[in-house]
């Protein structure tokens, strides 16, 4: 039997249906090459893609800190406004995808930032490059992000030169002969730098045998005693374990719990105020890299960010924040360059970035679209972390 | 109402949305498509979520055994696209850490071929899988199928030289349109539709209201899950590898609970057991994840400023799973399905079922 | 391998074993009563200790108070989430239950992640558990005592709870036969209602060691946890007590000798757990201590 209320829900859902699809489509658009119509009145719209919830939350916010207090400072461009459109990438691929073509087509924005997050990058990639807008990443550091896609760019230095500069720092300032592995098999991030890093080191010290041991761990594992209990067996100079900061303060606490004294190393996700927090006295001594330091403040941009950041939040703006700025800047540089807003255009000026001067550094973009540049090298020392040393790229 | 009518409707539904896919894809008669490219791909998400809804209603909803291993299959379809339709200098500029092993390394074939392999690959997981563990009942099959993803999901992770691990995959050929996906969609309804009107629908639901009742009956208690297990896994690898090659990048992060619970919020919300509930709960959910993003936007109302939550999305969706188990149990359909009848028939008296 | 490094692994996985012992007891108790996965009790871990770590952070309250207030208050989200979630579907088929458990799992895990934030924290950890003592080459922290002592105090407890008391002998009518036991003018609702209030009680005591032992706390800290432990009770025979005690032992020692004697599979951890769970299931369904029962029709 049908019932009439039931009946009446279906057309209901039917014309509701029809009312949205219609609803949701334009007069058709006038055919449209790519680029054109981006920059309309007096307005040119950057697109920012972050992960501002999930698990990437708190880099993405700091990334869009750096981002915002760019755009403050300098909100114009031939002209015109700079507007920035955020569309939180919510730390899903699937999401991040959205995330860009919405930016791309319903906001028409002339460039897109972002994101934090190498995989979140990687899922934005083709749709960048079908759409010919050019994105620049702040801290993606896996080398697949700009690999054969001529529309991404980043500001950031990439997994092998980091890797490379901790072997470097192991073997000519620690004086290793030896060290030991630890990543996190689910971390792409921890997996591409222990990498780098085993090649550069075996490089330094001409011994395949240098590298000891390569011991992995899951995401999520809290309990790192039983591969710790291998490495005191080992006896290594050093150890190098990047990966998330909590995995790395509470490894570095349960090793020394075990009577482990070599040094810990690590990479730039480490640089959190939470790492020393949860590791406490146990990770004193402690050395990583990452991409600038408030203390190592190189360029006059570096002056005017520190001062506006600290000003405006009231603390010290970390690497990410930093980069999040770079990326506006080199933008916005780019555009100036090319005097004019079409992606194409931009695309063009931003391959051909030398020298310039940047917060985190002097940016010169390479035929990958990748930054090279300086890293810095940071201690944690009575419970801060300490700049030590500034290494050049090769 | 007469079965010819029945058969005009249907054929007539179907033309008028192939107009309207060729019309979004690709422009019709020189008219463009009246949608952009975010809009398509929303209605590209949303096809491919009915399918998979779909699966896991055919073994959730319709037989009654509640499996939570979804994410699993769609990894093993979305790999086995990757890896079977990737250039092979794609795969070199992948796997710069790990080599591939052969003969990955230098095979390529067409993209519905792959889809066909994930599909099957999947089917084949899915057979493995359930041979041990349809013998368990409820919530240990709900463990163990829970188990046997993450399992996939670590191997996925571990297995460098063929998944390249943790670093995920990119440029996966991005062939996956509204064609494909509506088609997709199109025929698990279709599928299903056959499937639960013929004896084999009629078993699985026996199974679902009392196993021992149905195998007292004669029916093969075993087979019949196990048919609804494989074919689930076949429809969602196929789901996988559409979606893998939507987004041209995976990683074996994307297939953990939280996919499969997305999935089951859609097939509950539908109704467990409804064809009908679980298309129009999978369209209203995937629109609704879009539509939703202003509850965690800041909202400017003129001076007033409202700092956005993020992350409220989840906590909504989530409050709205119990909700609906706790109070509305049979979601939005029931046990219910569209019919023709239910929009033209005169008679809403009596007589007329579907 | 040496005696001294087969020890030390050893002393590393008792202390793991200990950990999930106390955590799966709950989850076994439960299920042994009302034949429930509680998808949440993981996350009740992780509730718990983020009350600890506000209380001592924002109303500075010593230690002892914040974790006493941490039990008290995760007690009684515990039996809220029984009597909100789970009470109204009593006669619902066991899977209705079983998607609302995994709602509130969820619920609790963005809820978190929205009002916490999702960065790890640094978990407040007293002195005297932090220090380290060295028995010969083997190192020893004050927790790796301290954990399974708590875990035999409360097994004992819940023992004489259980086995000596009405109230323990209305929860063993229940789980034997919930409509009988109602016949017997047993207030079933009220003896639900007080396994929860136990089961969430050793849920947040097994949160607040856990923060302890590892000290960083994130909103999803309790998931993996929670299905590990429950793959340690039915290891050991779901609805035993003993036996999730003995499960959490297999578990916490299996792992760790696992990583310790192949350390190429480490990776495959998890995997681990979860092939043990589906091989007890398959090979000995009642787990290790539990009995034979039939099922019921």
């Amino acid at each position: 039997m049908v019932n009439k209320r039931m009946r009446l829900l279906a057309w209901a859902l039917i014309g509701l249906l029809v009312l949205t699809t219609v609803g949701c489509a334009q007069k058709p658009a006038e055919p449209q090459k790519p680029g054109e119509s981006q920059a309309e009145g007096d307005v040119i719209k950057i697109g920012v893609f972050e992960p501002m919830t999930g698990d990437s939350a708190a880099g993405g916010q700091m990334t869009w800190e750096g981002i915002e207090l760019a755009n403050k400072l300098h909100n114009e461009v031939l002209g015109k406004k700079v507007e920035l459109v955020l569309v939180d990438n919510k730390t899903d691929k699937n999401e991040a995808a959205n995330a860009v073509i919405r930016l791309i087509e319903k906001e028409k924005v002339s460039a897109i930032i972002g994101s934090y997050g190498s995989s979140l990058s990687m899922a934005a990639g083709p749709i960048v490059l079908e759409k010919k807008v050019p994105a620049v990443g702040c801290s993606p550091t896996n080398p697949l992000v700009t690999k054969d896609n001529p529309y991404y760019f980043r500001v950031c230095f990439i997994d092998p030169f980091q890797g490379s500069v901790m072997a470097k720092y192991a073997y000519e300032d620690l004086g290793a002969k030896t060290a030991v592995i630890v990543r996190n098999v689910a971390d792409a991030y921890s997996v591409g730098l222990n990498n780098y890093f085993k090649e550069a080191f075996i490089k330094l010290t001409g011994d395949e045998k240098s590298i000891l041991a390569e011991l992995d761990y899951q995401q999520g594992d809290q309990d790192f005693t039983a591969q710790l209990t291998s490495i005191k067996k080992l006896n290594p100079d050093v150890i190098f374990a990047p990966g998330p900061y909590n995995d790395g303060a509470l490894m570095i606490k349960q090793a020394r719990g075990l009577g482990i004294t070599a040094p810990f190393m690590g990479g730039d996700t480490w640089e959190a105020p939470e790492f020393i927090q949860i590791g406490g006295k146990d990770v004193e001594g402690v050395t990583l890299s990452t991409h600038y330091s408030v203390d190592a403040a190189p360029t006059e941009a570096a002056k005017e960010f520190v001062d506006a950041y600290k000003e405006k939040f009231n603390k010290e703006p970390n690497a990410f924040a930093a980069l999040g700025y770079d990326a506006y800047m080199v933008i916005l540089d780019a555009i100036e360059r090319a005097n004019s807003y079409e992606p194409t255009a931009i695309r063009d000026e931003l391959a051909k970035t030398v020298g310039f001067k940047g917060v985190t550094g002097t940016i010169t973009l390479d035929e990958n679209g990748d930054a090279t540049k300086s890293a810095v090298i940071l201690q944690v020392q009575d419970g801060v972390f300490k700049y030590l040393t500034t290494v050049e790229p090769d | 109402m007469t079965r010819k009518n029945n058969y005009l409707y249907t054929l007539m539904a179907v033309a008028a949305l192939a107009v309207v896919v060729a019309w979004a894809q690709t422009g019709l008669f020189g008219l463009l498509s009246p949608w952009d490219a975010y809009t398509v791909r929303i209605m590209n998400l949303c096809a491919i979520n009915i399918g998979l809804g779909l699966a896991l209603n055919l073994v959730n909803g319709f037989t009654g055994q509640f499996s939570l291993g979804h994410a699993g299959f769609m990894a093993i379809g979305a790999y086995t696209v990757a890896l079977l339709a990737m250039s092979p200098a794609v795969k070199q500029m992948n796997f710069f850490m790990v080599p591939l092993i052969a003969p990955f390394d230098k095979i390529q074939i067409s993209f519905w071929a792959g889809i066909l392999w994930g599909g099957l690959l999947s089917a084949f997981f899915g057979f493995l899988i359930g041979a041990p563990v349809l013998r368990l009942r409820g919530d240990y099959l709900a463990i163990a199928t829970l188990g046997f993803a993450e399992i996939i999901r670590v191997v996925i992770i571990n297995v460098k030289g063929l998944t390249n691990g943790a670093l995920g995959l990119k440029g996966i050929p991005v062939y996956t349109n509204l064609w494909w996906t509506t088609a997709y969609a199109g025929l698990t309804v279709l599928l299903m539709v056959r499937l639960i009107k013929s004896s084999y629908g009629r078993a699985l639901k026996a199974i679902r209201e009392d196993e021992i009742a149905a195998q007292a009956m004669g029916i093969d208690v075993f087979y019949h899950k196990m048919l609804a297990f494989v074919l689930a896994a076949f429809i969602a690898g196929v789901g996988g590898g559409l979606q893998a090659s939507l987004i041209g990048s995976i990683d074996p992060a994307m297939y953990k609970l939280p996919l499969t619970f997305q999935i089951l919020l859609m097939v509950v919300l539908g109704g467990m057991g409804s064809i009908t509930g679980t298309v129009i709960a999978a369209t209203i959910v995937t629109a609704l994840m879009e539509i939703l993003r202003f509850v965690e936007s800041p909202l400017t109302l003129g001076a007033i400023h409202l700092p956005g939550i993020p992350g409220m999305r989840m906590v909504v969706f989530s409050l709205l799973l119990i909700v609906v188990t706790l109070f509305y149990s049979h979601g939005l359909m029931g046990d219910k399905e569209f019919s023709w009848d239910l929009l033209f028939s005169r008679r809403t008296k009596q007589g007329v079922t579907q | 391998m040496t005696a001294t490094e087969f020890l030390q692994h050893l002393a590393n996985g008792v202390s793991l074993g200990s950990l999930y012992a106390l955590i799966a007891i709950g989850y076994t108790m439960v299920y042994g009563i009302i034949r429930l996965v509680n998808f949440a009790h993981g996350d009740l871990l992780m509730v718990a200790a983020y009350i600890a770590f506000y209380g001592i952070l924002l109303f500075s309250l010593p230690w002892p108070l914040a974790f006493i207030v941490a039990v008290v208050l995760t007690t009684l989200i515990g039996v809220t989430i029984e009597r909100v979630a789970y009470r109204p579907l009593r006669d619902a088929p066991r899977i209705t239950v079983l998607i609302s458990a995994i709602g509130v799992s969820f619920l609790l895990e963005n809820l978190g992640l929205v009002v916490f934030g999702g960065r790890s924290k640094a978990f407040y950890v007293p002195p005297f558990f932090a220090a380290i003592n060295h028995i010969g080459e083997t190192a020893v922290p004050n927790l790796v005592w301290f954990i399974p002592l708590v875990t035999v105090a409360l097994l004992l407890i819940l023992m004489h709870l259980l086995y000596r008391t009405r109230i323990g002998m209305a929860m063993r009518a229940v789980a034997r036969d919930l409509d009988t036991a109602r016949l017997m003018a047993i207030d079933v609702d009220q003896v639900i209602s007080f396994t929860f209030m136990v089961g969430s009680s050793l849920a947040a005591i097994g949160g607040l060691m856990w923060g302890l032992k590892f000290p960083q706390i994130n909103p999803l800290m309790g998931a993996m946890p929670g299905l590990k432990c429950f793959i340690a009770a039915v290891v050991g025979g779901i609805g035993n007590i003993g036996g999730a005690v003995v499960g959490g032992f297999v578990l916490g020692v299996g792992e760790i000798l696992l990583v310790a004697f192949f350390p190429e599979l480490a990776g495959y951890r998890d995997a681990f757990a979860f092939i043990l769970l589906i091989l007890t299931l398959l090979i000995r369904p009642t787990g290790l201590l539990g009995e034979r029962v039939a099922e019921k029709v």
